[in-house]
């Protein structure tokens, strides 16, 4: 490893490093909400509510939201790290001490993404712990549920990134969580299945990428999927590329961090 | 030749709401100088010093540090340099041991390393005790020592320093002086700005000074020092004075019984006032400058640039009194 690219490893670490302590160092406002609020939705959605609906799928209602209630706290999380923490840091000008610094700005959206899916990943191994006390899942392909959640949170980290980059206050950082990304993820096909919507609706949910993610997951630890696997893995990797070059461009650009 | 510490070549900054900040200001700081960049405020002083430190987009213009291209070589041109800003830009949040060790590594330096450098600036800047606070529970002044910590722990060529002073008090003031004289005889090259012209004059012996986008005056500080022709002292005396004595060639005034102010040009010098208030009986217990020397040489400078250029050049010219 010559030099540089060492001290860019170093870097990257250290904004790693950083980042995860800094959601570990809070970990009563970052992993025990979600935990607390699925074990609701799964107590409500799934134990109380769940019989009186019946099977969705050929499986248990409460088996078939799990993996869509893993998934949505994946995504919230993964989310909201990366858009509190980068905004943060633009806010309390502290991201100039990266931006003073040689460390690459692709380094820099790589540190940041990798506290948000290191949260992401944290939290949905909380919430999969308490899921699977409620449920009865057995993981049918290992490999394809890793893979969905990391991507998921690779994707949601980036989402988070960008839209920290367009913030100029904190309103602006609960506006998308709350108006976008929380309708989206419950119209994702969490609680159902889009086999059950009119067709039209069923073709507007196709436009929905939380769809796709959701989807593959269950077919992860379910072995079921209103998509297509190798589709749905087309379109994350497909929402990735275009997030990543943007969040690069922008930061190249020194859009909201250079004036 | 060794290279110049920077090269600031045809800067242009303006701003998207249009209003123009740098317009043409090519500067060269040689290595190992202690350099002060003056300016009043508004001048474009800040804005350079974005540029440099890569916090602000150029219009247009070239940086050079230590003869990395800032464009084609950033990194390198990067990791030569450390800067202090003017206002506080660390985590509030954030342990004093870890802003610290973060910069390091933002820099490459790894851990061991990192934490090796943390103690030793946060010792050599009185803050090693205060290493595990949150920096928000730091005195202002320490939190000036700490942008300082930070920005020498990946130990830069080329340290720039933005009003480093304000807001200090004259004691801990006058131990960073020492502090960033030690650093510059150790071959660390500065630049200053600072509004404490007397802490440009005491630490600094190459002076720029900005004004309205553009470098109006770029020197060394004794030949800036040399231009100021006339200089005001200030005598204390043992006894009141009942009337103003009449001196040959000086211009005395009495602020107050026990004080008189005089103006005395360079080719006249101090020694025959003495005489002459010697054989009148006046006896002088103190003298002192009215001003700061480098600080009237500034506002006339300052002044005579917004004036018309022809009033300009009467009021460079030297004084022939």
């Amino acid at each position: 490893m010559t030099s540089r690219a060492a001290a860019n490893w170093v870097a990257f670490n250290t904004i790693l490093r950083k980042e995860i302590r800094r959601f570990t160092r809070i970990w009563q406002q970052t992993v025990l909400p979600p935990m607390i609020t699925m074990t609701l939705y799964l107590l409500i959605f799934g134990n109380l509510i769940g019989p009186r609906i019946g099977e969705m799928d050929g499986h248990r209602y409460i088996d078939y939201i799990a993996p869509g209630i893993i998934m949505m706290s994946v995504i919230t999380n993964s989310y909201s790290n990366v858009v509190s923490s980068f905004f943060g840091a633009r806010f309390q000008k502290f991201v100039e001490e990266m931006l003073v610094s040689p460390t690459p700005m692709y380094l820099i959206l790589l540190g940041y993404v990798g506290g948000g899916v290191a949260r992401g990943l944290l939290v949905g191994a909380a919430v999969s712990a308490v899921t699977f006390v409620f449920a009865d899942l057995r993981i049918e392909h290992a490999l394809v549920t890793f893979l969905v959640v990391l991507l998921t949170a690779v994707l949601f980290s980036l989402a988070g990134f960008i839209n920290a980059i367009f913030a100029k206050n904190f309103d602006d950082i609960a506006i998308i969580p709350t108006f976008v990304l929380t309708p989206l993820t419950y119209l994702g096909g969490v609680f159902y299945s889009i086999q059950l919507l009119p067709d039209f609706w069923q073709k507007v949910s196709m436009l929905n990428p939380i769809l796709y993610m959701v989807n593959a997951f269950r077919y992860g630890i379910l072995g079921i999927s209103d998509i297509g696997i190798e589709f749905a893995f087309g379109i994350i990797c497909l929402f990735i590329l275009m997030l990543y070059l943007g969040c690069l461009t922008l930061l190249n650009r020194g859009y909201g961090i250079r004036s | 030749m060794q290279p110049k510490a920077l090269a600031v070549v045809d800067l242009h900054k303006t701003y998207a709401n249009g209003s123009v900040a740098l317009s043409g200001v090519s500067l060269e700081v040689e290595r190992g100088e202690f350099f002060a960049l003056l300016g009043p405020n508004g001048a474009g002083k800040s804005t350079l010093i974005g540029i440099v430190s890569s916090l602000v987009n150029r219009t247009a213009g070239k940086v050079f540090v230590f003869e990395h291209d800032m464009d084609r070589d950033a990194e390198n041109a990067k990791a030569c340099i450390g800067i202090v800003p003017q206002e506080f830009n660390f985590n509030l949040w954030e342990q004093v041991i870890h802003i610290v060790t973060n910069q390091a590594g933002y820099y490459g330096l790894p851990r061991g390393l990192a934490q090796e450098r943390a103690e030793k600036y946060l010792r050599q800047l009185g803050l090693w005790d205060k290493r595990h606070q949150r920096s928000r529970e730091l005195s202002g002044g320490m939190k000036r020592r700490l942008m300082i910590a930070r920005a020498l722990v990946h130990e830069p060529k080329l340290l720039i320093l933005d009003e480093p002073t304000a807001g200090v008090d004259i004691e801990l003031r006058r131990s960073m002086w020492d502090f960033l004289r030690r650093l510059n005889a150790d071959g660390t090259t500065i630049i200053l700005t600072t509004h404490y012209l007397e802490e440009a004059e005491s630490l600094c012996e190459s002076i720029a000074i900005i004004d309205h986008g553009k470098i109006i005056e770029d020197t060394n500080m004794k030949a800036l020092i040399n231009r100021l022709h006339t200089e005001t002292f200030i005598l204390d005396l043992a006894e009141p004075l009942k009337e103003l004595p009449v001196t040959n060639g000086y211009v005395l005034r009495q602020v107050d019984p026990t004080t008189l102010e005089v103006d005395i040009s360079k080719d006249q010098g101090i020694n025959k006032l003495f005489e002459y208030l010697t054989d009148n009986g006046i006896r002088v217990t103190s003298l002192r400058n009215k001003a700061n020397r480098l600080e009237e040489l500034f506002i006339r400078m300052i002044s005579a640039d917004d004036e018309p250029k022809s009033t300009r050049v009467a009021a460079e010219a030297p004084r022939s009194e």
